[in-house]
């Protein structure tokens, strides 16, 4: 396997509604960042590949309209998933590996506030026989949630807990949109939104965009004094029909996991892409976690969740962290789909 | 697998209808929002990327081949020249207008690129490339910052561009 | 460890058809991956990982719906990737499936791409309003007519170019079973007396709306010579993209397309495209691509792409044949579009196309093109390993 590390990575501020800006004018200053923090143009990038979603945009083929914000031109091979930045970096990791191209660009993006977004999630349902129910996606995840009480595998408290941290460690992130709790007793007070998950329990709706640069080799270590290298990466997706699974566990997290080789070495840093709080107990225990292990330092999805590069930004912020020498080893994971049914984990390393 | 007997006889489901509504706000965005502006104050604003940059109409936020936002506005003329055009004969959802008609692609002088734009007042088997057209607005009282604000374009009266003077375009 | 080589060891496509009514999008996709299986002998759990594309999830009124067809794919517990990139999505689709195999990722891939466009509406998906402007465009169509209108004005091609295009893929098409447009009695008065539709295309010349999957089982080296049938192996491998609108830009024979075609023949060693391709697959969606595209890929001199439609040389009896299955004016299901291209040049390299096979093909490019020209995918395919 080839060497390849995360070299550079920028995020936007995240917000709930991006006033005046389109995607584009959105994304652009987040490209624009990510190569002039390492010196590099788009000429010299060797494949550039990004995650987005047509039904967040409210239009079809919306990344092409992206692509004027990228500056292909003289004409750049580049490709789209319509998935989580996540698996676009998959994608480039995969190109890199094959040894023609030394660097690589992955940004994603996302708006959820054109469209109403717990409306447009419930057409990412089989169409026959759950999307005409109109399950939106925090009663999906109240599902999972009640699942998880009924095991007796966590409490509201938790949930509450989980939240509180998460958003008050995001204090310290310039990007986050939720920074600071209120503390736990005052949490469990609110109302349901949907019974068992509250407010807070559940992610933001954002606005944003995130962009990484991968390198291999040599041209890692020119760019970055400290790359994260990506030691190990993997994907698995499990079945579609909630009936089948057990929602409490997540075996697509821990067969990822298993193939990237997170039990090879201690874990520093976790930054898993728990979008409501009910969902990060599950990934902890899928993953192996132990209670050393710090989790989402950024603040998580609960603290911005920029549908899209939600996934991109943990492995950004999980890379950040090595190359800043706050860590030596971390976990970066990436969710699709409602109740964690896809997952993506990568381990990073630093020197 | 066994058969289910009171199921027997019946026609079954081969297809289900389910009709689905998502409404969206869409965000204009900043260059679109000084070009729709400038366009409720009948004028065509283009926009560029510093003063040697190509001049965009109606500008998307960004020079494409540079990937940076467009940073100055230039008025262009109201009046181009066809560099291309399509009859269309086709009617579909949500068009709102009679067919044939025809869609154009007219670079205003000054512009760097051609837009799109409906082509009206003139026989659509007259259209040409080369044609001389100038935007035909909406009343002065229903100008709107919207691209409809432009009804169509018509021809400008003027001798056809000789083909050399667009054919870079074509 | 170096680039890996990919055979391709089982090709499936569905019956193509405006409405595929009898089969739901699961039904859809397992119809083309199970005769690709089958074709590769080789059952679900052989398959490592699964990569999929389609175009705009509009047209089927789904969001992302690869997460649905996990379980009708076999891809429960293993990787799966969506790809989309508009019209091109195919080709790219079959692209990101090759490198997972040569960087020695995975052994076998599963890669299918499809559309059931029927679900939802595909003329309102494609004209969706753009906010803030008219809907103008009707279509693709629309968009694409007045360069058709530049083409022939560049070329001086004569008027009738077009109708010899649609006539040729719409009798190839007769030859290709799962074809969607099988028009048994189309003559060139018929394509010629049709309603135009964007001036100077005309509805004969234009592709049909389809509801169709195509998909192909990728192997690695080992995979590809322990196959009984003859694998396609793949010869070269390339992507371009450029923007949609651009000042200067040339929306005829675009850059993106002849650097894609330039850097592919550089991969497989072609030196002489003309001489040394067998067999092509081009993504011919209104007629008039077809000369366009045979300048843009090197076939023919500018201007002079439509002097090889004209003397036949694009015919199956001609010594270039293309678009033998019929192509996209025969069969039109967007997301798969691209894929059938890439899997009908693999076919004529593995003797399966049947009555529409060229006998002693043994080198083949499979062409895919999208969004405003603007985006390209291709490969080229061979009998012998690169």
């Amino acid at each position: 396997m080839r060497d390849v590390a995360v070299v550079s990575f920028a995020q936007s501020k995240h917000v709930r509604r991006l006033p005046g800006l389109n995607e584009v004018e959105m994304l652009m200053p987040v490209l624009g960042e990510v190569r002039d923090k390492i010196g590099i143009t788009q000429d010299r990038i060797g494949f550039t590949c990004s995650g987005s979603s047509d039904y967040l945009a409210g239009q079809a083929f919306s990344f092409v309209m992206t692509l004027d914000g990228v500056g292909a031109w003289p004409p750049i091979v580049e490709s789209h998933v319509e998935m989580d930045g996540a698996w676009a970096l998959y994608e480039a990791w995969v190109k890199l590996q094959i040894g023609e191209i030394d660097t690589a660009l992955v940004y994603s993006y996302s708006k959820s506030s054109p469209g109403e977004l717990r409306d447009v999630l419930t057409r990412q349902l089989d169409p026959y026989y759950v999307a005409p129910l109109w399950p939106d996606s925090v009663s999906l995840a109240a599902l999972q949630a009640r699942a998880l009480l009924d095991a007796g595998l966590a409490t509201e408290r938790d949930f509450a807990e989980i939240a509180r941290r998460n958003r008050t460690d995001a204090s310290a992130n310039p990007h986050a949109q939720l920074k600071g709790s209120r503390d736990t007793n005052d949490l469990l007070n609110d109302p349901y939104i949907v019974a068992p998950l509250r407010r807070h329990a559940c992610p933001p709706i954002s606005d944003g965009a995130a962009a990484v640069v991968l390198a291999a080799g040599d041209a890692a270590r020119a760019l970055s004094e400290r790359p994260a290298w990506i030691r190990g990466i993997d994907h698995r997706i499990e079945t579609h029909a909630f009936g089948a699974r057990n929602l409490t566990e997540s075996p697509s997290t821990r067969i990822a996991g298993d193939r990237a080789g997170v039990a090879r070495g201690k874990i520093d840093v976790a930054e898993l892409h728990a979008p409501f709080a009910s969902q990060e107990g599950i990934l902890k225990r899928a993953l192996g976690l132990s209670e050393t292990v710090a989790i989402n330092p950024s603040g998580g999805p609960l603290a911005a969740n920029p549908m899209m590069a939600a996934g991109l930004i943990r492995i950004g912020e999980a890379a950040e962290r090595i190359r800043r020498g706050e860590a030596d080893r971390a976990v970066a994971h990436a969710t699709s789909g409602h109740c964690l049914q896809q997952n993506l984990v990568c381990v990073l390393e630093g020197d | 697998m066994g058969r289910i007997t009171a199921l027997e006889g019946i026609e079954p489901v081969r297809s289900v209808k389910t009709p689905a509504r998502l409404e969206y706000n869409f965000t204009a965005g900043l260059a679109t929002s000084r070009f729709l502006k400038g366009i409720s104050r009948k004028k065509i604003l283009g926009e560029r990327c510093g003063a040697e940059g190509k001049v965009y109409v109606p500008p998307r936020g960004s020079d494409p081949v540079l990937g940076r936002p467009t940073t100055e506005q230039v008025e262009v003329s109201q009046r181009g020249t066809v560099t291309s055009f399509c009859v269309v004969n086709l009617q579909f959802y949500g068009q709102g207008m009679e067919v044939p008609y025809v869609c154009g692609l007219i670079l205003l002088d000054g512009a760097d690129l051609p837009l799109m734009g409906l082509i009206q007042e003139i026989p659509y088997d007259q259209v040409r490339m080369g044609l001389r057209v100038e935007a035909r607005w909406v009343d002065d009282a229903a100008l709107k910052p919207t691209l409809a604000s432009i009804r169509y374009f018509k021809p400008s009266g003027e001798a056809d561009a000789p083909y050399e003077s667009y054919r870079e375009h074509v | 460890m170096a680039k890996q080589r990919v055979a391709v060891v089982g090709i499936g496509q569905t019956k193509h058809d405006s409405i595929r009514k009898d089969v739901s999008m699961a039904g859809l996709v397992r119809e083309a991956a199970l005769r690709a299986l089958a074709d590769a002998e080789m059952d679900w759990k052989d398959i490592d990982a699964v990569v999929i594309g389609k175009a705009p999830d509009f047209f089927e009124g789904v969001m992302m719906p690869e997460g649905y067809l996990a379980d009708a794919l076999g891809a429960v517990g293993k990787p799966m990737l969506r790809v989309h990139t508009a019209g091109s999505v195919g080709g790219s689709t079959a692209l990101v499936a090759a490198s997972l195999v040569q960087a020695g990722v995975h052994e076998r891939v599963l890669t299918v791409a499809f559309e059931k466009q029927s679900e939802s509406e595909a003329m309102w998906a494609l004209s969706l309003p753009i906010p803030f402007q008219p809907p103008l465009v009707a279509g693709a169509g629309g968009y694409f007519a007045p360069h058709i209108r530049s083409y022939i004005r560049r070329s001086g091609a004569p008027d009738h170019i077009g109708m010899l295009v649609a006539l040729k893929d719409r009798r190839n098409g007769c030859k290709n079973p799962y074809a969607h447009l099988q028009e048994h009695d189309i003559t060139l008065e018929k394509v010629r007396d049709s309603i135009m539709l964007w001036d100077p295309i005309r509805y004969s010349e234009t592709c049909p709306s389809s509801d169709g999957a195509c998909a192909m089982v990728l192997g690695s080296e080992k995979v590809g010579d322990a196959a009984t049938k003859r694998p396609a192996w793949v010869r070269g491998t390339a992507m371009r993209s450029e923007p949609t609108m651009f000042a200067g830009r040339d929306q005829v024979s675009p850059q993106g397309g002849r650097d894609c075609a330039a850097d592919v023949y550089r991969q497989a060693g072609i030196r002489s495209p003309r001489r040394e391709i067998d067999v092509v697959e081009m993504y011919v969606p209104f007629s008039w691509f077809e000369p366009m595209w045979l300048e843009n890929l090197g076939f023919a001199e500018v201007g002079a792409g439509w002097k090889l439609t004209e003397a036949g040389v694009t015919a199956m009896d001609g010594d270039l044949p293309v678009n033998c299955s019929g192509g996209v004016l025969c069969s039109n299901p967007i997301g798969a579009s691209g894929m059938l291209r890439f899997a009908e040049a693999a076919m004529q390299i593995r003797g399966q196309a049947g009555e529409h096979q060229i006998d002693g093909a043994r080198v083949a490019l499979g062409h895919a093109y999208g969004g405003g020209s603007q985006f390209f995918a291709m490969w080229v395919v061979g009998a012998e390993k690169p």
